[in-house]
Order: C-alpha cells, then sequence, then structure tokens
C-alpha cells in the first residue's frame, strides 16, 4: 500500500462477506481503529451477492431478506463507519513476524503484490463447493458440468443460463434452491439425484423448490455416466445399495445438456494452512478457543471459513464475536500483555465431542478470557429423536437436556456460565453428547427422516 | 371431505400435517406441533402463496442484471407468469434496493421491488 500508515493495520480481515463485514463492524465498535478488509472480489457481500433468494436475517432483523438485501445491512454500515477495504484483491500469504505481528502479502492490478503488517489477522474466507461428485464419474469431461454455486452466479449476477436441460447431483440446499431458480428461468429441470437415503437439504427447500414445481427428488441414485464429447447430451442415473455402490439393471438414461453439483462446502484454508495454523480435519476449519483463536495467537477464524454454518445469522453473530476479540488481542498487546494464546488444549479446559457430537466450536476454553456465559455450536453425527443432550465435566454429568429432534444438517448450540465452570474443581475436560432414555443401550432411532 | 398431507415449511422441524377440508370448506389441521404450522396448513390448502425471487435485464448492460423480489407473497398459481413477465423488462440505472421495478405483477396488485442498488 501508498504510505507507511497505511502499510501498518491493527487488524486485517481476509475475505468481505458475512464474516468479514461483521467482523469488521464489531471490531470497530470494540475500539480498534486501523481495520481493514480484503476482498478477492469486485465487491463486498461475498456469496450473499449471488444468493437472491429470501430467507436470510430471520434471527437478526426478524424479517425475511434476500442475500444482496441481508449483506447491504452490513456493508452500508461499514461505509458509515468508514472501515477501509480493497476489492478485487487477493491474499497470497500470510507470515508471522518475529515480534507476533503479522505479514501479509496480497495483490491487485493497481497496486500489484504489496505486504501490510497487522497486528491481528481474522480469517473470513468462506467455503468453496466441494468439486468432489464430478471426480468419480466416468466419462468425458465436456462442456455443461457445473457446480451449482458457479451456476447460481451465472444466473443470479451476470444473467447467463448454462443451459435449458438440467439434472442436479447432490440434494444439499444450493442444488435445490439452483433447481427452482433453472425452472424459473425457463429450463427444464429433469432429476436431482441424491446419493444418500435423505436429502442434505433443508425440508423446507425441498416442498418450495422440488414438489412446487415437480421436480423428482431421486434419493439413493448417482450418475454413473455422463454421455457427450463435447458438450452433455445426457447422464446416466442409477439406484445404489446400501454400500452406496450402483445396483446393475438400474441404470436410467435422462437426456440434458447441463449436469449440476451440490455435493457440500468445504472451508477454504490454504492460507490458514501456510501460516500453520491447526486444521480440525471434521470440520476442516481451524481448531478455536474460546475467542475464536486459533492456534497462532492472533490470527482469528468465523464464519464458514472455521465450519460450515446452515444460516447466515450464526455467521454473523460468531464474526462479531471473532471481531470482538481480536480487538481485545491488540488492546493487550498494546499494554504488552503477553497475551497466551491460541487454542493449544492445554493452556485450558478442553472440549470434547462426546458420543453422537462431531465436533465442537470451539474446543478449548480459557477461564481467564471467559465472559459471563459461553456459546458452544456443535453438529450431530446422525439424525436423532426424543434423546437428551448432556454436558459432562471431567466424569460427572452436569446437565441435561431433552431434545425432540436433532439432525446433522442443523447447526446446535448451548450456553455454558463461566460460573458453573469456575466452581467446579480441577475443571479439566467439558464433553457433550447424545443420550438416549434408558442409556447404554439402544443407539438412537434414526429411521424417520429417511423415508422422506 | 378432502385429506391432504404436507410439510411444514416454516422452520426446520418440517412437520407433516395433516389437512382436512369438509363439504362446508371448513379446513382443519394436525400433525402440527405449534400455531404457526396450523397457520401454514390453512392457508397452503385455501390460497398458496409464495415469495418469488428473480432477476431483471438491465438496459445498456451485458455482464449483470438487478435482483428483485415480490414485495409480498403471491398465489402460488402465478409464479411462473410473474417470471414470464419480468423476463420481458430492462430497468435504467440508478435504481435503490426497494424501487418498484413493477407496479402490480400479473394482476396480483403486489409489486415486484428492486433487492440491490446499483448506480
Amino acid at each position: 500500500m501508498g504510505n507507511a500508515e497505511e502499510r501498518r493495520q491493527d487488524i486485517l480481515i481476509i475475505g468481505g462477506g458475512p464474516a468479514g463485514l461483521a467482523a469488521a463492524l464489531s471490531a470497530r465498535e470494540a475500539g480498534a481503529e486501523r481495520v481493514l478488509i480484503l476482498e478477492r472480489d469486485r465487491e463486498l457481500g461475498g456469496i450473499l451477492n449471488q444468493c437472491i433468494h429470501n430467507g436470510f436475517g430471520l434471527h437478526t432483523f426478524r424479517e425475511e431478506l434476500t442475500g444482496p438485501e441481508y449483506a447491504a445491512r452490513f456493508t452500508e454500515r461499514v461505509l458509515r463507519e468508514n472501515i477501509p477495504f480493497l476489492t478485487d484483491t487477493i491474499v497470497v500469504g500470510v507470515e508471522r513476524m518475529e515480534n507476533g505481528r503479522k505479514l501479509v502479502t496480497a495483490m491487485n492490478r493497481e497496486r500489484g503484490m504489496f505486504e501490510i503488517e497487522a497486528e491481528a489477522v481474522i480469517l473470513a474466507m468462506g467455503c468453496r463447493e466441494r468439486p468432489r461428485g464430478a471426480l468419480n464419474i466416468p466419462g468425458f469431461r465436456p462442456v455443461g458440468i457445473y457446480s451449482a454455486g458457479t451456476a447460481q452466479r451465472y444466473v443470479n449476477i451476470q444473467g447467463r443460463m448454462p443451459g435449458r436441460e438440467v439434472v442436479v447431483l447432490g440434494s444439499g440446499d444450493i442444488g435445490l434452491i439452483m433447481a427452482r431458480r433453472m425452472t424459473l428461468e425457463g429450463a427444464k429441470v429433469k432429476a436431482v439425484a441424491e446419493l444418500m437415503p435423505y436429502s442434505g437439504g433443508l425440508r423446507r427447500n425441498i416442498v418450495q423448490c422440488l414438489e412446487d414445481f415437480g421436480i423428482p427428488l431421486k434419493l439413493s441414485h448417482t450418475v454413473v455416466h455422463i454421455s457427450g464429447r463435447e458438450r452433455v447430451s445426457g447422464v446416466t442415473l442409477a439406484r445404489v445399495d446400501e454400500n452406496r455402490r450402483p445396483i446393475a439393471g438400474t441404470e436410467e438414461y435422462i437426456s440434458c445438456d447441463t449436469l449440476l453439483l451440490s455435493c457440500g462446502l468445504v472451508p477454504e484454508n490454504e492460507l490458514s494452512r501456510s501460516l500453520g495454523v491447526t486444521i480440525n480435519p471434521v470440520t476442516s476449519g481451524p481448531f478455536v478457543n474460546e475467542s475464536l483463536e486459533t492456534n497462532i495467537p492472533g490470527v482469528f477464524a468465523c464464519g464458514n471459513v472455521l465450519h460450515v454454518h446452515d444460516l447466515v445469522d450464526y455467521v454473523s453473530e460468531e464474526a462479531a464475536a471473532a471481531g470482538k476479540h481480536a480487538a481485545a488481542y491488540v488492546r493487550a498487546r498494546e499494554r504488552k500483555e503477553n497475551a497466551v494464546g491460541g487454542a493449544d488444549a492445554s493452556a485450558g479446559i478442553r472440549l470434547r465431542a462426546g458420543r453422537g457430537i462431531r465436533y465442537t466450536v470451539p474446543c478449548a476454553l480459557r477461564l481467564s478470557h471467559l465472559e459471563e456465559s459461553q456459546l458452544i455450536r456443535f453438529r450431530v453425527d446422525d439424525v436423532y429423536r426424543e434423546v437428551s443432550l448432556c454436558v459432562y465435566f471431567n466424569d460427572t454429568r452436569v446437565e441435561s437436556r431433552k431434545k425432540r429432534v436433532m439432525a446433522p444438517g442443523e447447526m446446535e448450540q448451548i450456553r455454558l456460565k463461566k460460573e458453573q465452570m469456575e466452581s467446579f474443581h480441577d475443571l479439566h475436560t467439558i464433553t457433550l453428547c447424545i443420550e438416549t432414555e434408558k442409556d447404554g443401550g439402544k443407539e438412537a432411532d434414526a429411521s424417520w427422516m429417511k423415508e422422506n | 371431505m378432502d385429506e391432504r398431507e404436507l410439510i411444514c415449511i416454516n422452520c426446520p422441524l418440517g412437520c407433516v400435517l395433516t389437512v382436512n377440508t369438509d363439504k362446508e370448506g371448513t379446513v382443519s389441521v394436525s400433525g402440527n406441533t405449534c400455531p404457526r404450522g396450523e397457520a401454514y396448513g390453512r392457508t397452503e390448502v385455501t390460497d398458496p402463496r409464495r415469495t418469488v425471487t428473480s432477476t431483471v435485464r438491465i438496459q445498456g448492460e451485458r455482464e449483470r442484471v438487478l435482483p428483485v423480489k415480490t414485495a409480498a407473497a403471491i398465489p402460488k398459481g402465478k409464479i411462473m407468469e410473474c417470471v414470464e413477465e419480468l423476463g420481458t423488462i430492462a430497468v435504467k440505472l440508478p435504481v435503490t434496493a426497494g424501487d418498484v421495478i413493477v407496479k402490480d405483477i400479473v394482476g396480483t396488485g403486489i409489486p415486484v421491488i428492486a433487492t440491490k442498488s446499483f448506480e
């Protein structure tokens, strides 16, 4: 960047989507002066700009907004607060300097390659679509195969239609929403095929996006062949058995010119890894402590780069916490307090994902840094009905909450009180787990949703 | 007597509703866990509605389109007609989010408004 002052930042935020924007606003609110957002795309707002459907913001604003409207609520505040940002700017590297500051290398057309020093960095790069769906499918690589999100960008931002006759593989929410969107734009969506015996998308989207338009959802089906050399001319679907292997004799040819893939999302952590951030293999996002700080002091993470969320409202909330903690870190460094940091489990109370729980965010808590209560977000590993969500302090069960239904597709949360943790003698491990009525016995019944 | 099974779209629980309509047109809903489910079941069999979100072209632009939505839910049966009409429109910039793009979309009395600002 141009001058020396610009080159030194308190907090540098990588990514100007919902997470980056909320983090910037709360960091500024918490007193951080020099905050800068770097955004790869041509405008702020991230993926919300292409999510033109409604349903965002019910929790935050108590109304149903479209993606661009939700984004505008935050970008307008960023502009009002005069928080600087650079668009069309990509970060190519982050390093730790000897003095504990971070050196961020970025580039854009105007400035070429340039460096910025920051006390704290907030990782807010979001996630990307899992391309795996395409890789296991035999056949050529003709034109006409897109990830659902790429198609969404073409249609909703650029006004271009990727094709006229469509098959969607994977029933994640973006796939369902694109099935509807392509239909509204005049395409014929012939089928949505889902490998699993149940949809990965929200039920309400199955109703609003498929059933409203008579689009068939083929559960336990996958694409076994893509026809066409230059351009997709059709796909062959087949039913799969319980081991997800295609069953011979169930093949069905569907002619189409477009195949959309909606096979899940993966946090985008290449930069984090190169910086030495430890990644949780379950979430593909960093391990973080109560302050959403990674194992590297002064490096925070929030939003979909940390773990994939279902609701943007929760992204905003999480990112606001990260922004506040980053500002506190900067203040502590200014006062020369050597913030002991990072999500090093040995530094405090370890949070363990017990039976039925896939992961927790955060995964470590430092009592000294806790606020009155601490929010724990987690997901379960299967569909559970009429179970108890239990919290153990070391080996003692301290809480048990009845849950009517829990599903892997819905992020769950629980609040733990600091007071309760402080008063427990020698607390070193908190475990979250799922227990059934007569526990130790039968696994929770997971069959109900699979009929769907 | 008409019986229909619906999945409630109000929240992630996705309750399976059974909606009965008798000869006099009286609707009864069962299977719901909350009042919102009952309301959904009722309107879904009498007057199903959806908010439509789509895009319209921008005059003189080939690389971007303007996102829009119906300001309220419109009858489900009019969704395709609504997007067909939107396909015939090209707006002039500047546009501010909330600007009315179509005053009354396909005779529903409901306007279509911009959901994004463009200079």
